[in-house]
């Protein structure tokens, strides 16, 4: 598989996001979402994506995160060259390479949250026991041990965010975009988990895009892109 | 795969609908398919326990054994036929039968037989005449060993010896004696169909395995077209109500692992609309189509073989609860399994027309990333 075999990019970016632009065909208009987007994030940066609604920010991060391909321009994740990618090899770069935190947390509501970590093992081949020690670290780190074996509904909004976040962190990705990690939250407990994001990416060496309305989260990002109209205004 | 099934064991009540749907389609095809097997049990008992490989009737009788007779020199002939080992007579006479301790218009609708060559469960000498052995299912009709039952309009007196089991014949029980008791019970009773010494309804064969392919055709050119030689197979269609009984039970059958199908689909097809948030987050975080639709399949079949399971224990039940001779049904482990088959096939297929919704979520959809 070409997945596995390419070789690490040595220019030590996270991500490098190339004349990226995204045309959506709505019935018979075209819909430019993004227009020729350059940008690079570093492997340990911590980037805020800020725009209005309808800038294309939610489309960029789906295409960094291989949910969407380009129309056209490339995208390199770790080293990763994944515009050309077929829907399978997709599927397998999520897998592999990135982490998701979803703006409605969107947690499988049947599983405690020790298997919401161990999900990400399920769905691809299997690693066990290395899984599973990898879900009571993250646990742990995350301050969660002790509500390793509650659901969803027995959780607070933070600690839903934290599982969440656990998650993302299960595949050790080089990249994890946040999409609005802290809509749900009131803004003392936003605060809180945009600092345990900013700790967990910094402590992990982790790059992370987080996609926000909310200028207090550019406190704790290293840097703030601007995006409007599908134009980076940086 | 174990995400669908943790699913299972967390939100039984989420499958409890399409389970007990299901399982009132698995008794439904059980039950339908046991009442088949009974009537069919109950109509062709009497030719499926012959230990023969051909029945011959004569040419005229257009596969009837109430309308054929086999003269004994058309006996001779089929006994010279290359292949054939043993040869014996069988006759047979419907009468309505008169059991001690019920009401004196209460007959007991019976078959007598008058056999040579012993079917399975029998002597192979037939009892002394004027004696029988009854099939089991007469013992519902207070029949005992020792029971003299008075047959016909002549009151033919034949006294019970033993039981036989699975012998019934077109929904009657039988009553199984020499040819002479059958010849001498016709010959009362029914003095239009009366039969001289020798003469039989038919003829049951036995022949050399080597030399079994194409006997049929050897006998009736033996006899120049005097006989109609038909395996059991053929013998047991033709019986009167026989195929049609089949086919009317198949197609009811059919319709209900249709409705079974339709269940399914409509079930797991409103299923996966509601999980469509959920199928985009695990797409996005890398789970396959195939993962996820294997997962509904897993999901079907499981409620498929709940189902069936407790249709199994149900039929059993209902199998052992019916006194034997009144309702004709039979469980058999052969028709059981085919029916727990049937609806897991059917709900694999039920599965299909969700395929396409699970193909379609957008793993984008999760983020937000489509207009």
């Amino acid at each position: 598989m070409t997945l596995l075999t390419e070789s690490a990019s040595t220019t030590g970016h996270a991500l490098e996001l190339r004349g990226i632009t995204k045309i959506y065909t709505v019935a018979d208009d075209e819909v430019v979402a993004l227009d020729h987007v350059d940008l690079t994030v570093a492997s340990d940066e911590i980037v805020a994506l800020v725009g209005p609604s309808g800038s294309g920010k939610t489309t960029l991060c789906s295409i960094a995160g291989g949910l969407l391909s380009p129309t056209h321009g490339s995208v390199e994740v770790a080293g990763r060259e994944i515009s050309g990618y077929s829907e399978r090899q997709l599927t397998q770069f999520r897998r592999d390479a990135v982490g998701f935190v979803f703006q409605t947390v969107n947690l499988v509501p049947f599983l405690t949250a020790r298997e919401n970590l161990l999900v990400v093992d399920e769905v691809g081949p299997r690693r066990g026991r290395a899984a599973r020690d990898r879900a009571d670290q993250l646990l742990e780190e995350l301050g969660l041990t002790d509500r390793a074996a509650n659901l969803p509904a027995q959780l607070s909004g933070g600690q839903k965010q934290r599982v969440a976040i656990g998650r993302a962190l299960m595949n050790e990705p080089s990249l994890v975009l946040f999409d609005e990690p802290t809509s749900a939250l009131d803004s003392s407990l936003g605060d809180q988990v945009v600092r345990l994001i900013r700790h967990e990416m910094k402590a992990r060496g982790t790059a992370a895009i987080i996609v926000t309305h909310d200028d207090r989260i550019t406190h704790y990002a290293d840097r703030t892109v601007h995006i409007e109209d599908g134009r980076i205004t940086e | 795969m174990t995400l669908a099934l943790r699913e299972m064991r967390r939100r039984p009540g989420r499958f409890a609908i399409a389970t007990t749907i299901l399982t009132l389609i698995a008794i439904l095809l059980m039950f339908l398919g046991g009442l088949l097997d009974g009537l069919e049990a109950s109509s062709t008992g009497a030719f499926r326990s012959q230990r023969a490989d051909v029945l011959v009737y004569s040419g005229s009788s257009r596969n009837s054994l109430e309308r054929s007779r086999i003269e004994p020199e058309v006996r001779r002939q089929v006994e010279s036929v290359t292949g054939v080992t043993r040869v014996g007579g069988l006759g047979s006479v419907q009468l309505g039968g008169r059991v001690p301790g019920r009401g004196a218009r209460d007959l007991v609708p019976t078959v007598l037989f008058g056999y040579e060559l012993a079917p399975r469960g029998l002597p192979s000498t037939p009892p002394v005449v004027g004696t029988v052995y009854a099939d089991d299912s007469l013992r519902s009709k207070n029949v005992e060993v020792g029971t003299t039952i008075r047959l016909g309009p002549a009151r033919s007196m034949v006294t019970v010896v033993g039981f036989v089991s699975d012998t019934r014949y077109i929904g009657q029980g039988t009553l199984w004696g020499s040819l002479e008791t059958w010849r001498q019970v016709l010959n009362a009773n029914r003095p239009d169909a009366r039969v001289g010494p020798g003469v039989v309804q038919a003829l049951v064969v036995q022949g050399v395995s080597l030399e079994r392919a194409g006997l049929p055709e050897r006998i009736d050119r033996a006899t120049d077209g005097a006989t109609t030689t038909l395996t059991i197979t053929q013998a047991l269609n033709a019986l009167p109500g026989v195929s049609q009984q089949r086919s009317v039970f198949n197609q009811i059958i059919g319709v209900t692992v249709v409705i079974a199908i339709v269940v399914v689909a409509l079930f797991f097809a409103l299923l996966t609309v509601e999980r469509t948030a959920l199928y985009g987050v695990l797409k996005a975080i890398g789970a396959s189509s195939r993962t996820l639709f294997a997962g509904v399949v897993l999901q079907a079949v499981v409620v498929a073989l709940v189902a069936s399971l407790i249709g199994i224990v149900a039929s059993l039940t209902l199998d052992a609860l019916i006194p034997v001779g009144t309702i004709p049904f039979v469980a058999t482990p052969t028709r059981l399994l085919s029916s727990a088959v049937v609806l897991v096939v059917a709900a694999v297929l039920g599965c299909t027309f969700s395929l396409r919704r699970v193909l379609r979520v957008d793993p984008a959809a999760a983020i937000g990333g489509t207009p």
